[in-house]
């Protein structure tokens, strides 16, 4: 703001206290953005120095001695995560962007005498909508009750991924969705003026251009398997043991912190968990950034 | 071709209805044998005994998010102002990396870092009963777990605010606090309040950070000394906390009470989220 010369007025006397008005409230916001960087500054420097003390590659690489004791490293909890990971996201993934792409340029594309898919559409929306915003403990109720229970899968490798899959999937068919249609019209117009199928123009044209969307979406969902535990709580079983088969339960590593947390009160071993946990998580978030970076170059 | 990708479109549709469908069904058992007043009005939880009050649970449940609000969202709207309008670039691209991440963090570290420093913390609070775990451990640790929600929604609907706006507020002679509190809050006013509610559901939803630091003790909440703010001394227990103890070893009605804590649960969060959408759609319109 520019101020005329300063001379004792009434006017520069409210125009002062305007301006010493702003500038307490500019503190207080500088207060509460540095409050929220200080919280994150906090929890990774807190759980990384703590780790520090069991933070070593022997962690990495011995199994949990189990019981209630706490000793013994992470290994087999970090495969676990993997095979957790892979399963749900192979699982989820192909059945995500399936249905977004029937969804946008399928049922999204038909003009309106087409009740059914219309309808398909539609309920597809909102049933998407509200389990965007279901807890995940819902699912792992679900899972619980269908895929450990009633189907007979006992607590394993595979009704936690299926479960895990459910909570993934609006995710993914969500932000999917938006990726498609962020593709211009115009690019769709013009491969199927020279003469493409449906099918072609989807898998030639619109495809790749939303390509580093759908990766970021799938990146995103893995993200968000490695630090669920509501779901994998009940669902997972918890052994530590590395799992043998589909069917053969195990710990991932949100789970083993917890278990240190709750159960054995080896906190500095539940840190040690925690600083990979976060770790994987950075790298996740940087791998989006790029990303995303790349997809602002080639929009450009 | 595209048959294929209709059937996945239909198996999708299939899950979602078949989530939602299954636990209503599941939990009809637990409504029909207890009666839903008993249940939702209900103090005492003791399966043991067929006793299946949710009242505990729902009071713990909303009581933390409560705090949670308190806490998380005068911050989270001043950071969201503050990267929008306030913070000189370099800052700001710190600022929302930050937030991101936090936002990133698995729950069970914001947990872990609650009972190891925040719960040792509230101990020292000189009260009757008073063990550290409890509602305000619960709120703090949900106030920075809803912060980068808010923080981000918000930041991006006071973006949206026209420039012309400000620029006609700033052109009257504001200074820029007047413009924000005069014109680009009052804009922005209805997407805030959207971001507020997208927070409140995901507080209402947290499950295992909850049960780490809230206690997991089946009580009505109540203060522990004469000021009525030591309500949140006091332990208590989550809806979603209740499901997450309790489900791997109960079987008949006690599970179907489990499915209906589901249940009241997602008609919670169903009304919070619905009133949200409202919200936005009828600002974007």
């Amino acid at each position: 703001m520019r101020q005329p010369a300063l001379s004792w007025t009434p006017s520069t006397r409210l125009r002062a206290s305007r301006v010493l008005r702003q500038g307490l409230a500019f503190l207080l916001l500088w207060t509460a953005a540095a409050a929220t960087v200080g919280a994150l500054l906090a929890v990774v420097a807190f759980v990384g120095v703590r780790a520090v003390r069991v933070l070593s590659i022997d962690l990495l690489l011995t199994p949990p001695a189990g019981g209630l004791s706490g000793e013994g490293g992470i290994s087999t909890t970090i495969v676990t995560t993997l095979y957790l990971v892979a399963l749900t996201v192979g699982i989820a993934t192909p059945l995500g962007v399936g249905a977004a792409i029937y969804l946008t340029e399928y049922a999204g594309q038909m003009d309106a005498r087409r009740k059914p898919a219309l309808l398909l559409l539609s309920i597809a929306r909102f049933g998407v909508e509200t389990l965007a915003g279901v807890p995940s403990i819902v699912f792992g109720l679900f899972g619980y009750a269908l895929f450990v229970s009633a189907l007979h899968f006992g607590f394993s490798l595979l009704s936690a991924s299926l479960a895990g899959a459910c909570l993934i999937l609006p995710v993914i068919i969500r932000a999917t969705e938006e990726a498609l249609r962020a593709v211009p019209q115009a690019y769709r117009e013009g491969s199927l003026a020279l003469g493409a199928t449906q099918w072609q123009t989807v898998s030639g044209v619109v495809l790749p251009s939303a390509l580093p969307g759908i990766v970021t979406s799938v990146i995103l969902s893995v993200g968000r398997v490695v630090g669920e535990t509501a779901v994998f709580y009940v669902t997972l079983g918890g052994s530590s043991g590395l799992p043998r088969s589909l069917l053969s339960p195990g710990r991932t590593l949100a789970l083993h912190l917890y278990s240190l947390a709750m159960d054995t009160r080896a906190f500095d071993k539940a840190m040690g968990t925690g600083a990979v946990l976060v770790l994987v998580i950075i790298l996740l978030n940087a791998a989006i950034g790029l990303l995303s970076r790349h997809m602002l170059r080639t929009r450009g | 071709m595209q048959g294929l990708l209709l059937g996945s479109a239909l198996l999708s549709v299939c899950i979602v209805l078949m989530i939602g469908l299954f636990t209503f069904l599941q939990s009809r058992l637990a409504w029909q044998s207890i009666g839903p007043a008993a249940m939702l009005t209900g103090t005492a939880w003791r399966p043991g005994s067929g006793r299946f009050g949710l009242l505990p649970m729902i009071a713990g449940s909303v009581l933390a998010t409560l705090g949670s609000v308190a806490i998380g969202v005068p911050l989270a709207i001043g950071c969201a102002l503050f990267a929008a309008e306030v913070a000189p670039a370099p800052i700001r691209a710190l600022v929302r990396p930050a937030v991101q991440l936090l936002g990133g963090i698995p729950s069970v570290v914001y947990g872990l870092f609650g009972m190891v420093v925040i719960v040792p913390l509230i101990r020292r609070i000189p009260a009757p009963g008073n063990s550290g775990y409890g509602l305000l451990a619960a709120s703090i640790v949900l106030a920075v777990m809803i912060l980068p929600t808010i923080t981000s929604i918000a930041e991006d609907v006071i973006r949206a605010v026209p420039r012309e706006y400000k620029e006609g507020s700033l052109a009257l002679g504001a200074t820029e606090w007047q413009t924000i509190v005069g014109v680009t809050l009052p804009a922005a006013r209805s997407g805030i309040v959207a971001a507020t509610i997208l927070g409140i559901g995901r507080a209402l939803g947290e499950t295992m950070a909850m049960t780490m630091v809230i206690g997991n003790s089946v009580i009505v909440p109540a203060p522990l000394t004469q000021n009525p703010l030591s309500i949140y001394l006091s332990p208590a227990r989550t809806l979603t906390g209740n499901i997450a103890v309790e489900i791997s070893y109960a079987t008949g009605l006690h599970e179907s009470a489990l499915f209906a804590t589901g249940v009241t649960l997602f008609v919670m969060i169903m009304v919070v989220n619905s009133s949200a959408h409202f919200l936005l759609r009828s600002k974007s319109r």
